[in-house]
C-alpha cells in the first residue's frame, strides 16, 4: 500500500492538452474519486497513473518513487475496467490468478489468495465458469477479484459500474465500499456519476477541461463549492442559479432577484458579502432543498415569496416544483402535502442561510 | 405555391395481411433453388471424377454411358498407391504444405500482432502494404523470383532451383500477406482493454500474444491455417516452374507431368490422383470447421 502523488502532470495529444497540470496528493488507504463530465481528463489521469499513457510533463509518484518511466507491470497497481476486460478463454479462477501465475507464485499461495478473494466477493461457486457464463454484475466482481488477489499498492477503477443497470449499480457500489473497508488499499476511482463519487469517496476530485476544479470531502463539495461548475455538477437536482445583485435598503444588505423580489440577507451572510461591489452581476446559488413551502414561524433567514408553478414532479417522499423567475427556471422541493399543483400559485420560502453568491462572469463562489 | 393536402381517407390499396411471412417463404424458396443449383454445379465434377476413377482404361475409352460404371475396378487406386512415384509426390506435397503453414504462422501471427497493436510510425501504411503485395498475381511474380533464385545459385553455388524445398521460400510470398491480413483483422477486433489488463497483470508483449491474443483469436488462426494449407497444397504454377525432376515434384504437377504421356491421357489414374489429392484439405476442413465457427470472444467484455 502506498500514497500516490501527482505533480504538475500534463498530457498532450499532438496539439490538444487533455490534462493541464494537475497536482494531487492521495494518502495511503485513501479512497479518492475523480469525477467530471466526458472529456474532462479524468480517465486520462487514471491511465497515466496506471502507466497505460505516457506523461507529457510533470511527475507521478507511487509510494514516494517517481514512476514516470516505470512500465505498468512494475508499478504494482491493479486496474478494473469499465467493460471488465476478462480473458474470455480462461475460467474465473484462471482470470483472477493470471497475474500471480505470470509472476510464478507458488500454486498453494495462488489457490489460497483466489479462494479468499472469491469468498470476499461472494463468487466462490463461479470460479470454474467462463466469463460468458456470467452476468454483468458477476463479471464485475471477477474483475475486482483479479485486482484483489494481486494485493497491489493501488487500485485503479475506470468507470467500473457504467455498464450495469441502475439497481445493480447501487448494489455494486456498496460492494466496492465494503471491499475497500476490508483491504484498505489506496484507491483511485473514476466516474462521471456524481452520486457514485459522493457515496464512495473519502475525497472527491472534481475535474473539468483538464484541470482540477476542487478537491474535498463529499460534504465540503456539496456545502462549500468553490466554483459554479462544482456547485452545478454536485447534487441532484442541480443547484439553481438566479441572476441577482446586491443593494442596500434601509442600511441592510438585500439580494435583489427581480424588480419586485428582493430578500434581506441574514446577518452572517450580510457580513460576508458586505465588500462585494453593488454593481457586479451576480448569481444567487440555491439548492432545491432550500426552496420549500412557506411555514408559519419560519426561522430567521428563511424568506417567503409567491410563485406560480410551471410543473410539479411528485417523487413520493417529496414533490419537486419548477417555476420561473425572470426567465430562469428554479427548482424547489416541497412537502407532498403542501398542495403543489401544475399551473397553480404556491407560497414558497427560500433559506438564505444556505445560499451561495457567485460572480456571474468568473463563476467564482464568493 | 402548391398547397399540401392531407388525405383523410384510409389507404386505397388492399392491405395484405401476413405479407411478411409470405415474403420470407418466397425468399426461402429462392435461396433453396440457388443452393441446389450451386450444389449440382460444384458437386458434378467430383462425382464424375469418382465414376471415372472406378473404371478401367478400356471402359473409359469405350462408348458407354459416361455416368455409369459397368465393371467397377480399383486398379487405378492400387496402381497409384503402390507406385513409389505417386507416393513421393504425395510426401513432397505434404512436407511442403506443413512446413509452409508453420513458416507462415510463425511470421504472420507476430507481424499481425505488431501491426494491429503496436502503434508505430507507418504501421497503418505497412498493414495496407502487406495486403497489396497479396494482390500481385503469381503469374507476374514467378519470372523475377526464378531469376532471383538463379542468381542466388550463381553467386553462392547453392542450387535451389529444381529442389522441392525451393517452394518453402516461394509459397510464403502468397500465404504470408493474406494470413497477416486475416490476423490483423482478428487481432483488431479484440478489445483494447484486454491487452491493457494483461499488461497491468504483468504480461510482456510476447506473453500477451501467446497467452491472450492467440487463444482468443483461435478461430482466426484456424482460418489462416486452412487458407495457408489450401494454397500450398493446390499451388500449381510455382512448382511447375521451379521443379522439373520427377523426384522433386509435388502432387498437382506430378499427376499432370507423369500421367500425361505425350497425347496419351491416363484418365483413370489422373482422376484417381486428383481425388486422392483432394482428400487431405477435405479432412482438415472437416476437423477444424467447428473451431472456425465458434465465437470465442463472447464474454470478454460487456456484450
Amino acid at each position: 500500500m502506498a500514497d500516490v502523488t501527482l505533480r504538475k502532470v500534463v498530457k498532450r495529444y499532438d496539439d490538444v492538452e487533455a490534462v493541464r497540470g494537475i497536482d494531487l496528493d492521495i494518502a495511503d488507504h485513501e479512497f479518492v474519486v475523480l469525477v467530471g463530465p466526458s472529456g474532462c481528463g479524468k480517465s486520462t489521469t487514471l491511465r497515466m497513473i496506471a502507466g497505460l499513457e505516457d506523461i507529457s510533463d510533470g511527475d507521478i509518484m507511487i509510494g514516494g518513487d517517481v514512476v514516470n518511466d516505470v512500465p505498468p507491470k512494475d508499478r504494482d497497481i491493479a486496474m478494473v475496467f469499465q467493460n471488465y476486460a476478462l480473458y474470455p478463454h480462461m475460467t474465473v479462477a484462471e482470470n483472477m490468478s493470471f497475474g500471480l501465475r505470470l509472476k510464478n507464485y507458488p500454486k498453494a499461495e495462488i489457490k489460497s489468495r483466489v479462494t479468499e478473494a472469491a469468498r470476499m466477493l461472494d463468487i466462490t461457486d463461479l470460479v470454474d465458469r467462463k466469463p460468458k457464463q456470467l452476468s454483468g454484475g458477476q463479471r464485475q466482481r471477477v474483475a475486482m477479484g483479479r485486482a484483489i488477489v494481486r494485493n497491489p499498492k493501488v487500485f485503479l477503477f475506470d468507470e467500473p459500474l457504467s455498464n450495469l443497470d441502475a439497481k445493480l449499480r447501487v448494489q455494486m457500489r456498496i460492494e466496492i465500499k465494503k471491499v475497500h473497508q476490508k483491504v484498505r488499499t489506496t484507491t483511485v476511482y473514476v466516474t462521471h456519476d456524481q452520486v457514485e463519487a459522493m457515496t464512495l469517496a473519502d475525497r472527491v476530485v472534481v475535474m473539468n477541461h483538464g484541470r482540477i476544479e476542487q478537491i474535498g470531502t463529499p460534504n465540503e463539495l456539496y456545502h462549500k463549492p468553490a466554483t459554479r461548475f462544482v456547485a452545478s455538477f454536485i447534487g441532484s437536482p442541480a443547484m439553481n442559479f438566479v441572476p441577482c445583485r446586491l443593494e442596500d435598503v434601509g442600511g441592510k444588505l438585500h439580494v435583489r432577484l427581480t424588480d419586485r423580489l428582493a430578500f434581506p440577507l441574514p446577518p452572517a451572510r450580510a457580513a460576508r458579502y458586505s465588500a462585494v461591489s453593488r454593481t457586479d452581476k451576480l448569481l444567487l446559488g440555491i439548492r432545491p432543498e432550500h426552496v420549500m413551502e412557506a411555514r408559519p414561524h419560519a426561522e430567521p433567514g428563511v424568506e417567503p415569496f409567491d410563485a406560480v408553478l410551471d410543473v410539479t414532479e411528485p417523487m413520493g417522499m417529496e414533490t419537486l416544483v419548477y417555476f420561473t423567475l425572470e426567465g430562469t427556471q428554479v427548482c424547489g422541493r416541497v412537502n407532498p402535502n403542501a398542495g403543489a399543483q401544475d399551473g397553480s400559485p404556491l407560497r414558497l420560502a427560500v433559506d438564505l442561510n444556505n445560499m451561495h453568491l457567485l460572480n456571474e462572469v468568473t463563476g467564482a463562489v464568493l | 405555391m402548391s398547397t399540401m393536402t392531407i388525405d383523410k381517407s384510409g389507404p386505397t390499396r388492399k392491405v395484405k395481411y401476413g405479407s411478411m411471412s409470405r415474403d420470407r417463404a418466397w425468399a426461402l424458396r429462392w435461396s433453396y433453388f440457388f443452393l441446389v443449383l450451386f450444389a449440382i454445379f460444384s458437386l458434378t465434377p467430383p462425382l464424375y471424377m469418382l465414376i471415372t476413377s472406378l473404371k478401367s482404361s478400356a471402359e473409359i475409352s469405350a462408348a458407354t454411358n459416361p455416368w455409369w460404371v459397368y465393371h467397377p475396378t480399383l486398379e487405378n487406386y492400387i496402381g497409384l498407391l503402390t507406385s513409389n512415384q505417386f507416393l513421393r509426390f504425395f510426401w513432397n506435397s505434404a512436407w511442403v504444405s506443413i512446413i509452409v503453414v508453420t513458416i507462415t504462422m510463425l511470421i504472420s501471427v507476430p507481424a499481425a500482432f505488431a501491426l494491429a497493436r503496436m502503434k508505430f510510425w507507418g504501421s497503418a501504411t505497412l498493414a495496407t502494404g502487406v495486403f497489396l503485395t497479396y494482390l500481385i498475381p503469381d503469374t507476374l511474380l514467378f519470372i523475377p523470383l526464378f531469376k532471383m533464385f538463379a542468381m542466388f545459385g550463381d553467386w553462392t553455388g547453392i542450387q535451389l532451383i529444381n529442389r522441392w524445398y525451393v517452394l518453402l521460400f516461394v509459397y510464403p510470398t502468397l500465404t504470408v500477406p493474406f494470413c497477416t491480413w486475416i490476423m490483423i483483422g482478428y487481432f483488431a477486433s479484440i478489445p483494447k482493454e484486454l491487452d491493457e489488463a494483461a499488461i497491468i497483470d504483468g504480461a510482456s508483449w510476447f506473453q500477451t500474444l501467446t497467452r491472450i491474443f492467440i487463444p482468443v483469436a483461435l478461430p482466426g488462426l484456424i482460418a489462416a491455417t486452412i487458407f495457408a494449407f489450401t494454397v500450398s497444397w493446390a499451388q500449381f504454377l510455382y512448382p511447375l516452374v521451379f521443379t522439373t525432376s520427377t523426384d522433386q515434384l509435388v502432387l498437382p504437377v506430378g499427376i499432370i507431368t507423369t500421367l500425361i504421356k505425350g497425347d496419351v491421357f491416363n484418365w483413370g489414374q489422373i482422376m484417381t490422383g486428383a481425388l486422392l489429392g483432394a482428400a487431405p484439405p477435405l479432412i482438415i476442413y472437416a476437423f477444424l470447421m467447428d473451431y472456425y465457427i465458434a465465437g470465442l470472444t463472447a464474454g470478454a467484455t460487456k456484450g
